[in-house]
């Protein structure tokens, strides 16, 4: 994962300020903090609320609703298995399942720095199974191609 | 010098294509031999990506899937020039796959490197928005009409009354927003298409901007595909220097720009009104209609929403006139759609080809059957709100009405297969456990609706008063169905109920046999 910045109640507002007018908005305000610090920490709630002129209470609104924005610091590694009808047809319960067994760690759960969280469709539904490790699409995924990924995710990162 | 294409579409990346763009580049270099490698887009022939091609007199000659590991041997066995290979395929043209389809929105993609301006015009790219700048607002909407474009996003609204309606809003502010939030499992053409030829969708979009008097266009793509988005932004910088989008549109004084948008991982924010509310920075729930979008859309301004597909079809449609595209397809449904073959088939891919193709000529003649060599049993069409049909029903006609009568729809044009290891209970419930995930939660049959059915499936598999409750069952999606404000819970009834009419006997087994 790239770096992010450490938390700051002054970087925000300088990263908010700096966001062109047609973008001032609640959603794009939390993409920008979270690609800056790699999560929206709760004190960033206040300060998107006092920069966009909206209350506290829709800021978290939309900050509850959307799957991708994050409330606690990213793990190192992030894995997504898909678990749509696609990849189900070509095997993707099993794969979660090995996934989980060899991990030892629930599809949501993050153990030893790797998250594993379920997918609904990652646009690669002929060559299912699909994963996206770090960003990183691969097709047609057993255990080994998916721990494979991970591992070089984590060599990158040591 | 020799001319080799690699392919930098997603789905070939993640089996290998920059592992193996390195390797030819690497290979050559090591041997003193000059090539050009180009990175296209993907000819849609998924199971054989990577899909290498090399540029010959005799035409563009394919290999695949090709290894790191088979670069060496290839080139020992002289595919710089064409020659035989275990992994040759002959001129990829030729291919009867290919050969057969008839592609229109997908015409360039997997041809030239997406983001070549001078390759796109060559192929013909932009002669649709200079013929728009030289029209009337009304010739061009009567074009979309006579063509018989319908929305490809899974409605099929007719494109060209939705431009109409457009441009007789009277509103100094209107906006053309291209849904791109492809959510569908078993879809990926809008994906394709934006990574495969990214101008494509903004000529469309600027075409649309002058044709209902719009200046401003937004993209809205769905997070889980960052190359499209990437691809996206490089492509509308590469227009905006070109020249034909900002405030001086080819020199006309017209302005048209685009913002592509990234969501944020929520699927109903496909659905349009969810879409316009997270556009404008909200939370993504569904608006209920009228207002319809096309009088009050983004902002509360008149606003074209369309598919990626349905956009793409306009360049053409334009440049060449309506009577092309129109001469094709059946009945209502008319030109071409953009199948997607996914899930449990020995060739899944992109087919594009007009409306009326069976659904078996899709799945055996293109498919190749099952991937696994198991019989066919259970085929989504449509998405994850589609039908699920047996394999007896193949015959049906791949149009918008056909399939209507068929009790399933067409929706985004995604295919999935599926095997005889499918379990239609499990499916069902999957169906009800995705809508209760991504329900926007603005309305009740579908927020709690959901739950109630996983819970209610369970109990009908764990055999808990099964007639009782599969009378329930029912019962609720009729309920889900008549009362829903959108199509995420007003279609989730429909794999359920389909599920429940072609496979009763996964609905009737031992509860200690279920899966």
């Amino acid at each position: 994962m790239t770096s992010h910045q450490a938390w700051s109640v002054e970087a925000a507002t300088v990263i908010l300020q700096a966001m062109p007018a047609e973008e001032r908005l609640m959603l794009p305000a939390l993409q920008r903090i979270q690609a800056v610090f790699g999560w929206v920490p709760d004190e960033s709630v206040p300060v998107i609320a006092r920069e966009l002129n909206v209350s506290r209470a829709e800021v978290v609104g939309v900050l509850t609703y959307y799957h991708d924005l994050r409330q606690s610091p990213p793990p190192p590694v992030a894995v997504q298995v898909c678990v749509s009808e696609a990849c189900q047809a070509v095997g993707a319960r099993p794969l979660a399942a090995s996934l989980e067994a060899v991990y030892g760690v629930p599809l949501g759960e993050t153990r030893d720095g790797v998250e594993f969280a379920k997918v609904y469709c990652l646009g690669n539904c002929a060559l299912g199974p699909a994963a996206m490790v770090n960003g990183r699409l691969l097709g047609r995924c057993d255990v080994e191609r998916v721990g494979a990924a991970i591992a070089q995710a984590q060599s990158v990162l040591a | 010098m020799t001319r080799i294409y690699v392919p930098r579409d997603s789905a070939a990346r993640s089996v290998g294509a920059d592992e193996v763009a390195r390797a030819v580049e690497n290979e050559c270099g090591v041997r003193g031999i000059n090539v050009e490698i180009v990175r296209n887009g993907s000819r849609g022939l998924l199971w054989l990506e990577p899909l290498v091609e090399v540029e010959t007199s005799r035409g563009r000659m394919g290999y695949g899937p090709v290894t790191p590991g088979d670069v060496p041997g290839l080139i020992d066995g002289g595919f710089l020039e064409g020659a035989h290979h275990e992994l040759a395929l002959g001129v990829v043209d030729d291919i009867p796959w290919l050969a057969r389809q008839q592609r229109v929105s997908f015409a360039r993609v997997g041809i030239i490197d997406p983001l070549d301006l001078d390759a796109y015009r060559a192929t013909g790219g932009l002669r649709g928005l200079q013929r728009a700048l030289q029209e009337s607002a009304e010739e061009i909407v009567g074009d979309v009409l006579a063509s018989g474009l319908r929305g490809r996003g899974g409605a099929g609204f007719p494109a060209g009354i939705k431009w109409r309606t457009v441009l007789e809003a009277e509103s100094l502010d209107k906006y053309i927003c291209c849904n791109a939030d492809e959510g569908d499992s078993g879809t990926f053409a809008d994906r394709m298409l934006m990574e495969g030829d990214p101008f494509t969708l903004l000529e469309g979009m600027a075409i649309a901007g002058v044709a209902v008097g719009a200046t401003r266009g937004l993209i809205y793509v769905r997070s889980e595909y960052p190359d499209a988005i990437a691809t996206l932004r490089t492509a509308v910088d590469i227009a905006r220097v070109d020249g034909w989008l900002g405030v001086d549109v080819m020199g006309t004084g017209r302005t048209f720009d685009i913002r592509v948008v990234e969501g944020a991982g929520s699927y109903v924010c496909g659905e349009e009104t969810a879409m316009l509310e997270s556009l404008e920075g909200k939370r993504g729930m569904v608006r209920p209609k009228p207002p319809i979008p096309a009088l009050k859309g983004l902002f509360g301004q008149p606003t074209l929403v369309h598919n990626v597909l349905t956009l793409s079809a306009v360049p053409s449609i334009i440049a060449d006139g309506p009577g092309d595209y129109q001469a094709l397809g059946v009945d209502r449904s008319r030109g071409t759609q953009v199948f997607q073959l996914a899930g449990n088939l020995a060739r899944g891919g992109i087919v594009e080809i007009a409306f009326g193709v069976t659904l078996r000529e899709l799945i055996e003649d293109f498919g190749g059957g099952t991937l696994s060599g198991r019989p066919l049993r259970a085929v989504q069409v449509g998405g994850p709100l589609g039908a699920y049909l047996p394999a007896e029903a193949l015959d049906v006609s791949m149009d918008y009405e056909a399939l209507a009568d068929s009790g399933g729809l067409l929706g985004h044009g995604g295919v999935v297969a599926f095997d005889d290891s499918i379990d239609m209970a499990t499916q069902a419930r999957f169906a009800m456990e995705f809508c209760a995930v991504e329900s926007c939660g603005k309305c009740t049959p579908c927020r709690i609706g959901s739950t109630r059915g996983i819970e209610v499936i369970d109990k009908i598999t764990a055999g808990v008063d099964r007639e009782l409750n599969l009378v329930l069952l029912e019962d609720l999606c009729a309920t889900m169905t008549d009362g829903s404000l959108c199509a995420m819970g007003g279609l989730t009834p429909l794999p359920v109920l389909s599920a429940l009419a072609h496979f009763p006997e996964d609905f009737h087994r031992p509860p200690e046999v279920t899966p």
